[in-house]
């Protein structure tokens, strides 16, 4: 593996994107902002305080982790696949010295840099709402980086396996929209019946979450090693499968 | 170059116990049906189906997973598909495809504009490649496959599905390649382009190379034109 020919498959998907960024740019990151005014405000509007916070500065840090992690998702479903069965550039690129290895990496580095791309646009916005209180509000440009590598290989694995490019709903409805709505974003888990707070520890977002949380009011406990400590796990167990099952999907 | 080469896809045998030899600076050309494993074969020579049995070899090379990127720094593909980057420029097709194989922006920048005026494509050089017509496109990805000056061009079916025109045009640049020295592989079903490019030909059916010669020699031996030649060997 040479990461300078995987930088190439990376330069590519760049190249691409900065011709069509404005169409896309706007709507990705209008999104979460509909979430952060509405809920934030809306629904904030009825609730006094929670865990000692108002209710936009709860769901703040947490719509960062969710909108890097929708970022590369979006990208390693509907953009590697259309690369790869609909622009057959996957095809263009292993007719060059790149490898087939390389150029997942160079998929799985491009979704993780989308991740980067709208998860620090979220940061600016909500700091210029006022929602970022400590230094250690640094340290959530890693922690983007660590949720688009996790969800970027989810989204190449459901990539690997999906029949055809409508099963990327089945991924969507019953994989990450679980994953965001019990993330301990909006609410937090530990108040759910019991089998949903054993259910939400198996949950990446909800760790990012809690990390996210501690780094933007520099409240940093117990529990940040433990949700770390999951986040690497996962980080391990999920990054060698989509050159595993790509390969076996791709490849003759 | 290439020693008993075999394919199965699952119980399927797509390429059987296949041998063959190119000799440097010919044009060899693979004519078949469809389905007689042509692609499947060029697929091999340049590293992106692996054969199930028998090796391949290029420059006297073994092909292996360690020196494919080496190898294939000096071959050009021209493949059957238009796999351009749809929401790309000519040029920028060219230069992104340039920088795979590492040729810094400047040069790729120069070959590119050097190969568009080989296929008479500088004017167009900042048009989106949709806005091409088909002809147009087949002639970008034609360029697209030299940019790296390769000493092997594999070409699977350049002409297929173009007009007369467009095809005579492609047929020019392949002669061209062809007298500046290149090794040429070419597959095809049509007999002309068989003919009229091919130093040698090896004709395939059902995954197996029925025979290789000449054209002329196939001609001669078997009597008729090639076109009767070919109809004989391989079964519809």
């Amino acid at each position: 593996m040479n990461f300078k020919r995987a930088f190439r498959v990376w330069q590519r998907n760049a190249t691409v994107y900065k011709k069509l960024y404005r169409s896309s740019l706007t709507l990705n990151f209008f999104e979460p902002m509909l979430y952060l005014v509405a809920l934030g405000y809306g629904l904030g509007g009825f609730i006094e305080e929670i865990m000692g916070m108002t209710y936009i500065e709860f769901i703040a840090p947490g719509i960062v982790m969710s909108s890097a992690m929708f970022a590369a998702c979006y990208e390693c479903t509907y953009g590697t696949y259309v690369r790869m069965v609909y622009q057959k550039t996957f095809d263009a690129v292993l007719a060059t010295p790149i490898s087939f290895n390389e150029l997942v990496l160079g998929e799985l580095l491009w979704g993780t840099t989308k991740s980067l791309i709208y998860g620090t646009i979220i940061i600016l916005v909500i700091s210029l709402f006022g929602l970022i209180k400590s230094y250690f509000a640094i340290f959530l440009i890693p922690l983007i980086i660590l949720c688009g590598l996790i969800f970027a290989s989810l989204s190449l694995i459901a990539t690997a396996i999906v029949p055809g490019i409508d099963s990327f709903n089945y991924f969507y409805t019953l994989v990450l929209t679980p994953i965001f709505l019990f993330s301990g974003i909006f609410f937090p888990v530990e108040d759910m019946p019991d089998v949903v707070v054993k259910l939400s520890q198996i949950n990446p977002l909800m760790h990012l979450v809690n990390i996210s949380r501690a780094f933007s009011y520099g409240k940093i406990t117990q529990n940040f090693i433990y949700d770390l400590t999951i986040v690497i796990v996962y980080l391990i167990v999920l990054i060698p499968l989509p050159f595993i099952l790509l390969k076996r999907r791709y490849l003759l | 170059m290439g020693k008993n080469l075999t394919k199965y896809y699952k119980n399927f045998k797509a390429l059987d116990s296949v041998s063959f030899e190119i000799k440097e600076g010919e044009c060899f050309g693979f004519l078949g049906p469809n389905g007689a494993g042509k692609t499947t074969l060029m697929g091999m020579i340049y590293g992106f189906i692996f054969p199930s049995e028998g090796e391949i070899k290029i420059f006297d090379i073994k092909l292996n997973d360690k020196n494919l990127p080496q190898i294939k720094k000096r071959i050009g593909v021209i493949p059957q598909d238009n796999n351009l980057d749809p929401d790309l420029s000519v040029l920028e097709n060219l230069i992104v495809y340039a920088r795979y194989f590492d040729i810094p922006k400047k040069e790729a920048t120069r070959r590119a504009m050097e190969l568009l005026k080989f296929i008479k494509l500088e004017e167009w050089s900042n048009i989106n490649v949709r806005k091409l017509s088909g002809g147009m496109q087949r002639k970008l990805i034609f360029a697209r496959g030299l940019i790296n000056d390769p000493d092997i061009i594999i070409l699977d079916e350049p002409t297929t599905g173009l007009d007369p025109r467009s095809r005579r045009q492609i047929w020019d640049k392949i002669e061209f390649l062809k007298h500046s020295g290149k090794t040429l592989i070419l597959t095809t079903h049509y007999m002309e382009e068989a003919e009229k490019l091919c130093d040698r030909l090896a004709i395939m059916d059902k995954g197996k190379i029925l025979v290789i010669d000449t054209p002329k020699n196939l001609s001669d031996k078997f009597g008729g034109n090639l076109e009767h030649v070919y109809l004989n060997m391989t079964e519809g």
